[in-house]
């Protein structure tokens, strides 16, 4: 009898202090609106708890770690080739882009060198893993920004690359297909011809995005001087990748820090835009991707022969010592630190994945934008969840 | 309506049937509107199917949908103001339903013949900006009271572009009456040529335009579907709305779109009559009782096509922002439809 009316009571009690808290929150300058972590712009479990003044935006808060998977510290109690298939799923998109760098650092170690056949496999695989991210966040950029056509059109694109993975791999979006000292297999036969169709199927997608989405006056005027980053304000938070080369910085690892990937034997361009907006970030995206195309397929065209794997131990024993390895991924610069003590597993991994530090520019570029605009500056920003909590 | 069934009928028998005709006028033709163009063009314009399974075609598919949104359950947040919560759907069906009441569909088919018919529906159809602030309140939400908010404000603000595009019809036909400015289309000439009539798409083009784009922002599609932008608001203030409420409001934005079609098809292309040149040769009048089997189907065919033009934008377009939707409206949609009516005040009076 007693325990129902104390519910009851209790109840009561806590009503009263909701209210209270609605009451102070009115009565505060402000309205705090928590975006996330269930909300359709963040896709996925980002949570950004922003303070509103109206629809301006006083202060903007994200916070991290809704999806802390500690991959991290999951390596360090997995052998080396079991590594890869946890990094697999840290920028889920591009996911071949994230076993390179690791495996990199791992042969640096063991003092052994890929094929070449291998280094120019890999690479395509980089390639197309950039080509099937970005392709998403083209599309993904307009439902953003309202317009739900592009989406359909990119995630159907997008399968004709993702096709060309699963056909060599096996693996739709988990290839798990880099082996320390190579590969797991050979290109199946027909492979290569494939993938230039699928290529220009790439390429047709960006022009019929340019025509639907860039050039479209909406689309300019909600993008074009929003959420502009400096360069030096987007070097000192860490910003990489086509962030920051949208900002005027010609900074791009795949030229500037070949790591046993063959770009230098291709002849492309690092594209950069001065105007640091959104705009420039997504025009520097797609030409990204359109470049991409173009490595692909250069890369097709001298592909060595040869075998696909170094000579390696069946059992894999890195020796003793660390390796530091950073290649440009989807997002931006990614980079493994690797200790080892000259045991089957690693003793330490650091995996320094770009979106965190994207993300951490968020409150600095959120601050006095309109609340429709939070939204394309993330957009913009191109966060990947699994990238930023690891 | 009781001209068209050539009775005499006392005023309790003819309400039943005037309900009747007003629910499958907005039902009707917004169910069609749905599964044509939600479901079908949009699926094709996305290289998809679209719903395939339920009847042909998925034709059944808004049926099935119509099932599960009653069964789902009627959800009440927890700090929701009740009553304002459970009748702001009403509201905004109210204003559809009076809507439809001065839409003629032929020489008898109406249902009401005011001679005020066009200020009366422009009238009432701000009704629903009550009902969506009414949501948008009672949600006890702050994604839906900002999605209310936005509404409120975008709806005011196309609301006066809307009006002042009405007018320069409004000015070239001399009456306010629909019934009228259909007839004065299909009376009228261009430069002594009756052929065509004079549909008023082609003298007022520009009012024309606006009124389509004001139609966009007052039924808040894409590019001006701020008030529900799902990306931003979740989806603004319908968050927390859900089975048969939900529902309410879904017949209610698309009924409600195409009676702004049939609106500007009566105001612009001429409603229920075709040109004069086709009744010629067939050799009918406009008052013959065939117009009012004739009008319905000429109407929904003009309906169908005014809606495509709303769906295709709504389709293709990113949304605008808010501050830019207003400077759009204010600084842009307001001037060149004063121009208008001053040009067509000029003409009017020069011709």
């Amino acid at each position: 009898m007693t325990a129902i009316s104390d519910r009851r009571q209790m109840a009561y009690i806590a009503n009263q202090a909701a209210d209270a808290r609605v009451n102070l929150e009115l009565e505060a300058e402000g309205m705090t609106l928590n975006i996330g972590p269930q909300h359709p712009a963040t896709h996925g479990t980002l949570r950004i708890v922003v303070r509103l003044d109206g629809e301006q935006v006083i202060e903007a808060d994200p916070v991290m770690g809704y999806m802390h998977r500690g991959y991290e510290k999951l390596a360090e109690v997995r052998t080396y080739p079991q590594v890869t298939t946890l990094v697999n799923r840290i920028d889920w998109l591009g996911s071949f882009a994230n076993e390179v760098p690791f495996i990199l650092a791992c042969e640096r170690l063991m003092e052994v060198e890929a094929p070449p056949r291998a280094q120019w496999i890999r690479t395509i695989f980089h390639e197309l893993g950039r080509i099937a991210n970005v392709t998403l966040f083209l599309g993904d950029l307009g439902v953003q920004l309202g317009a739900i056509t592009p989406v359909f059109l990119a995630f159907r694109d997008r399968e004709y690359i993702l096709n060309q993975i699963e056909a060599a791999t096996g693996g739709r979006f988990h290839p798990n297909f880099d082996r320390i000292g190579g590969l797991k297999d050979d290109l199946p036969a027909g492979w290569i011809a494939e993938t230039k169709v699928a290529l220009d199927k790439i390429r047709e997608f960006c022009n019929t995005l340019e025509d639907l989405l860039m050039g479209n006056e909406i689309f300019q005027s909600r993008t074009r001087g929003v959420g502009v980053i400096p360069a030096d304000v987007g070097l000192a938070y860490g910003l990489t990748g086509a962030n920051i080369r949208a900002s005027g910085v010609d900074w791009d690892l795949r030229r500037d820090n070949p790591v046993g990937l063959p770009y230098d034997q291709v002849d492309w361009k690092v594209w950069t835009h001065p105007d640091g907006d959104s705009f420039a970030r997504c025009w520097l995206r797609m030409q990204e991707v359109r470049e991409s195309c173009n490595i692909v397929e250069q890369l097709l065209d001298t592909i060595p022969g040869g075998p696909i794997m170094a000579k390696v131990p069946r059992v894999i024993k890195v020796p003793e010592g660390e390796a530091y390895v950073a290649t440009e991924n989807p997002l931006g610069m990614m980079s493994y630190y690797v200790v080892s003590q000259g045991g089957l597993e690693p003793f330490r991994v650091k995996i320094r994945s770009a979106s965190f530090s994207n993300m951490s520019i968020a409150p600095w570029l959120l601050k006095g934008v309109y609340m429709p605009d939070v939204i394309t500056i993330l957009a913009s920003l191109y966060f990947i969840l699994g990238d930023i909590d690891r | 309506m009781s001209a068209l069934l050539s009775v005499e009928l006392a005023y309790w028998q003819s309400t039943p049937i005037r309900l009747i005709f007003a629910l499958v006028a907005v039902l009707l033709p917004a169910g069609g509107a749905v599964y044509l163009y939600l479901f079908k063009m949009m699926s094709f314009m996305q290289s998809r199917l679209g719903p395939m399974e339920a009847g042909p075609y998925g034709s059944m598919q808004l049926l099935a949908e119509v099932g599960k949104w009653m069964q789902k359950e009627d959800i009440f947040p927890r700090k929701a103001d009740k009553i304002v919560f459970a009748l702001a759907p009403y509201v905004v069906l109210l204003s559809t339903f009076l809507l439809v009441l001065v839409v003629p569909f032929g020489p008898d088919a109406y249902f009401v013949d005011l001679d005020v018919g066009v200020f009366f529906a422009l009238a009432v159809s701000s009704v629903s900006v009550i009902g969506i602030l009414m949501a948008g309140w009672a949600s006890a939400n702050k994604y839906s009271l900002l999605g209310g908010l936005r509404a409120a404000g975008q709806l005011i603000a196309y609301e006066l572009p809307m009006v002042l595009a009405v007018v320069g019809v409004v000015i070239q036909a001399g009456t306010l009456s629909m019934q009228g400015i259909v007839r004065a289309q299909a009376e009228g000439e261009i430069f002594g040529f009756g052929g065509l009539g004079n549909p008023y798409i082609i003298t007022q083009f520009v009012g024309f335009a606006i009124f389509m784009i004001a139609v966009q922002a007052e039924l808040s599609m894409t590019p001006f579907d701020m008030p529900i932008a799902e990306s931003e608001l979740v989806t603004g203030y319908l968050t927390e709305y859900s089975g048969m409420r939900f529902l309410l409001f879904f017949i209610g934005e698309f009924a409600t779109a195409n009676i702004f079609a049939f609106f500007a098809s009566v105001l612009f292309l001429g409603g229920w009559t075709v040109p004069p040149f086709i009744t010629d040769i067939f050799g009918i009048e406009y008052d013959d009782a065939i117009f009012n089997v004739l009008g319905p189907i000429v109407m929904l065919t003009k309906m169908l096509l005014v809606t495509f033009l709303v769906y295709w934008a709504r389709f293709s377009y990113p949304r605008f922002r808010e501050d830019q939707l207003q400077r759009f409206a204010w600084k842009i949609l307001i001037p060149i439809s004063l121009v208008n009516i001053f040009v067509t005040g000029v003409l009017k009076v020069v011709f």
